[in-house]
């Protein structure tokens, strides 16, 4: 097994890791190492469109990192711990043992998926699954496509799909009206680029913009007919009013889920589903630190200035990283009235009816979960949550729905060929 | 309130005897610091297997067997009952001597089995390394989903009126009562020491060690292999007195993953995964399925084996007491064993003569 040692050790390559990976090189006296579990630097957020990076912004942070003198690795995935100081990574040509001295996790966030009647259903994707397939090459040209959940990835992604020229049919947010207005009418304050607000980005793109509205259920009636109309057939709720429209495509996101299994399998303190940290950063774990959406969803600026603070105090460099407190102090609101603004609903814990999947890996019914009194148990007696996402999706729509909560992650934390264990 | 039995353990040891007790008519409380299956049964393989290791765990293990058999016949799909049978691998020619001794102790003792040279066995499993010497096929073998199937035995017993005390933890057992960690007494004419792992804690007089074992499961890769396969050297490893040793030992499981195994380790206290047992063990495994290294392994977990000193469980009345007896120790062999532990005992309590002869597994052995 190959093995590489580093002064400080960054996992993950999007806002944070990279922020974090600038700062920490600015002492010459360490080595540094970011690994990232992508072909390319950017993380979710900056994700590369057919192996180029478009945002200016993390072009130049991508320059700056490899224009330096940071360790990059690619194509790493991070599944255990080996030692005390050492992580075990899968790499396209085996496994890697990374040694540190300090370690900064910036392991980034995933969609969350809640489970409604059809969710399961081909061409229902998650809102950053569908824009990730195009950024790949899936072509939306002329496409019917509903854009549904919550949070502000659904304009974003909205927006992006119609310059692909695909056509938006509907954005629906299941949020309020009212909590929209609070958090556009406070934007002013947020050094945030959604200040252009919200309401008025919908417009800007042309598409509906339906608050208080949400997917109830999908069907595909259309498609064993061998009929060339659009195969989805997508029923929407708003104010106890149901409709439906044609669609080719749902993209459906419930605002993001951190990934803290890293930390947790460190042992790191997770509280209320985040990394617990201090004002550096640092998690209960000696010499660990954590930075961008596991410790609180924040979007990316929140994860710039994490991810700077947490480079400067693991290099030793404290002054330097208080100087940023103010700034994250800012970002944190915005990161609180985000969260607020996008909470999720009671009437979602609803959707599902007895039949509908909520594990895909493990084909498992919200039926035969829904007496179960913890994902344990529920885990042991039907398979929840033991396939191949390893309760990723599953998990996240079960604590909604339950209150259950997650387990104490275990390695593997990603699926990994058995000769590199 | 008096019961007529107390059970500890929620395990499939402590669910087997609670079907078959309020099955003879008894009143039953099954009392478990955890839940229904959670302890070393939630680890285990779920292998239902006849093993030769001696006379007495033969006879055991057939007994259950038989019983298993009559059970898959009522147990729903849930429970994943499988005739997936055994392969016993030999590397070698000094293996395939004790594959023909193993075929004809089976065949004295009722069991048919087939021996397969090198091809057959490459035929059986077409992703076994090439140059194995051969193996024993007992078809008669299976596995089961334990869980589901504890749950069941558990639900039966319940529908015959046992009560079910989950996240109760007991701090002594009694002639006619056991005391609750919260100072409670329940009374109880009669009381099973079931707690698996635990059951010393409760009754020094039991000498059971906790024995740690890790196992790896795979995502699905149907028909990758198709039989359990277990390594002869099996019997060295698994009864061996070595602190740590590792067997090649897969399992088919009715989801298309493969559950591998096996390794065995006295004095690991902590459920914590040790990366080098694990490399141990699949590197063991490799050597015997090269194409193992290819599958992504999703969960890997511990669990610990009830270990008596000659890997016999404990069945029967706890000496220096009238009533209280014990169902554990059952090593790596419980889910097996749970139901014709549970069938011994219950003959034992109700006076009655029992299928099999109950000497060697009393706790006074």
């Amino acid at each position: 097994m190959n093995k590489i040692s580093t002064d400080i050790l960054i996992i993950g390559g999007g806002a944070a890791g990279m922020s974090a990976a600038l700062a920490a090189s600015s002492n010459r006296d360490l080595g540094i190492t970011l690994i990232d579990d992508n072909p390319r630097l950017g993380g979710q957020i900056w994700r590369a469109e057919l192996g180029k990076t478009k945002s200016p912004e993390a072009l130049k942070l991508i320059t700056a990192i490899e224009s330096g003198r940071i360790g990059i690795v690619n194509n790493a995935q991070v599944f255990a711990a080996q030692n005390e100081n050492s992580l075990l990574a899968q790499t396209p040509t085996g496994s890697t043992e990374f040694e540190y001295q300090k370690l900064i996790i910036a392991t980034g966030a995933r969609e969350r998926f809640l489970p409604f009647p059809g969710w399961t259903l081909p061409n229902v994707l998650g809102a950053g699954g569908l824009q990730a397939l195009v950024k790949g090459g899936l072509n939306v040209e002329n496409k019917l496509i509903v854009v549904a959940g919550t949070g502000p990835l659904l304009l974003a992604v909205a927006e992006y799909l119609k310059s692909k020229e695909a056509n938006v049919v509907a954005i629906a947010e299941q949020t309020s009206a009212a909590n929209l207005r609070r958090f556009a009418f406070g934007l002013w304050r947020s050094p945030s680029k959604l200040a252009q607000g919200i309401a008025l980005r919908s417009k800007l793109i042309g598409v509906p913009y339906l608050t208080d509205s949400w997917v109830e259920s999908v069907s595909s009636p259309h498609v064993s007919k061998g009929s060339t109309s659009a195969p989805l057939n997508i029923t929407f709720t708003r104010n106890r009013k149901t409709w439906t429209i044609d669609a080719d495509y749902l993209a459906s996101g419930f605002h993001l889920v951190p990934n803290t299994e890293l930390a947790s399998l460190l042992g790191c303190r997770v509280e209320n589903s985040f990394v617990a940290v201090d004002e550096f950063q640092r998690t209960s774990c000696e010499n660990i630190y954590c930075a961008g959406e596991p410790t609180g969803i924040g979007g990316v600026e929140a994860s710039l200035i994490e991810g700077k603070i947490a480079g400067f105090a693991a290099a030793d460099n404290e002054a330097e990283a208080r100087l940023h407190f103010a700034e994250r102090e800012k970002t944190g609101k915005f990161a609180e009235r985000l969260n607020r603004a996008f909470a999720l609903r009671d009437e979602l814990k609803h959707l599902a009816d007895d039949d509908t999947i909520i594990c895909r890996c493990e084909d498992v019914s919200y039926g035969s979960i829904r007496d179960f009194d913890s994902r344990r148990e529920a885990k042991l007696q039907t398979r929840c949550g033991m396939g191949a996402c390893q309760g990723r999706i599953c998990g996240a729509a079960t604590e909604f729905l339950f209150g259950w909560e997650a387990d104490t992650a275990r390695p593997p934390i990603f699926p990994v060929r058995m000769e590199n264990l | 309130m008096s019961y007529d039995v107390a059970i500890i353990g929620a395990g499939i040891v402590g669910a087997a005897c609670a079907a078959v007790l309020t099955r003879e008519g008894m009143s039953v409380i099954v009392l478990d610091a955890g839940g229904v299956a959670t302890g070393s049964t939630a680890a285990g393989m779920g292998h239902i297997v006849v093993m030769d290791d001696s006379e007495a765990q033969f006879a055991l293990t057939q007994y259950s067997q038989k019983l298993w058999k009559k059970l898959a016949a009522e147990m729903p799909v849930s429970c994943e009952f499988e005739h997936c049978g055994t392969i016993w691998v030999a590397a070698d020619d000094e293996e395939m001597d004790e594959v023909r001794r193993k075929h004809e102790f089976y065949k004295t003792h009722g069991i048919a089995t087939e021996i397969l040279d090198e091809k057959a066995l490459r035929e059986a499993e077409p992703n076994l390394a090439e140059g194995l010497a051969g193996g024993l096929r007992v078809a008669g073998d299976s596995v089961v989903y334990q869980l589901t199937a504890t749950t069941y035995l558990m639900d039966k017993a319940v529908a015959k009126g046992a009560v079910l005390k989950t996240g109760t933890r007991i701090v002594s057992v009694n002639d006619g009562d056991v005391e609750l960690e919260n100072g409670a007494v329940i009374a109880a004419g009669n009381v099973i020491n079931a707690a698996g792992a635990f059951a010393s804690e409760l009754s020094p007089e039991l000498n059971i060690k906790k024995r740690k074992g890790h196992l790896v499961i795979t995502e699905r890769y149907p028909n990758f292999v198709s039989h359990q396969l277990i390594e002869l050297g099996y019997l060295k490893s698994a009864h061996g007195k070595d602190a740590d040793s590792v067997a090649f030992n897969v399992q088919p499981r009715s989801t298309g993953q493969v559950l591998l195994g096996s390794s065995r380790q006295f004095g690991a206290e902590t459920s914590e995964i040790d990366n080098s047992i694990v490399s141990r063990m699949t590197a063991r495994a490799f050597e015997y399925m090269p194409k193992l290294r290819d599958l992504a392994a999703v969960r890997i977990w511990t669990g610990f084996r009830p270990a008596t000193p000659d890997n016999l469980p404990y069945i029967g009345k706890i000496p220096g007491f009238e009533n209280v007896y014990a169902a554990a120790g059952h090593e790596g062999l419980g889910i097996t064993t749970s139901l014709g532990t549970a069938e011994l005992l219950t003959d034992e309590i109700l006076g009655r003569k029992p299928a099999i002869s109950p000497e060697a597994y009393l706790p006074g052995r």
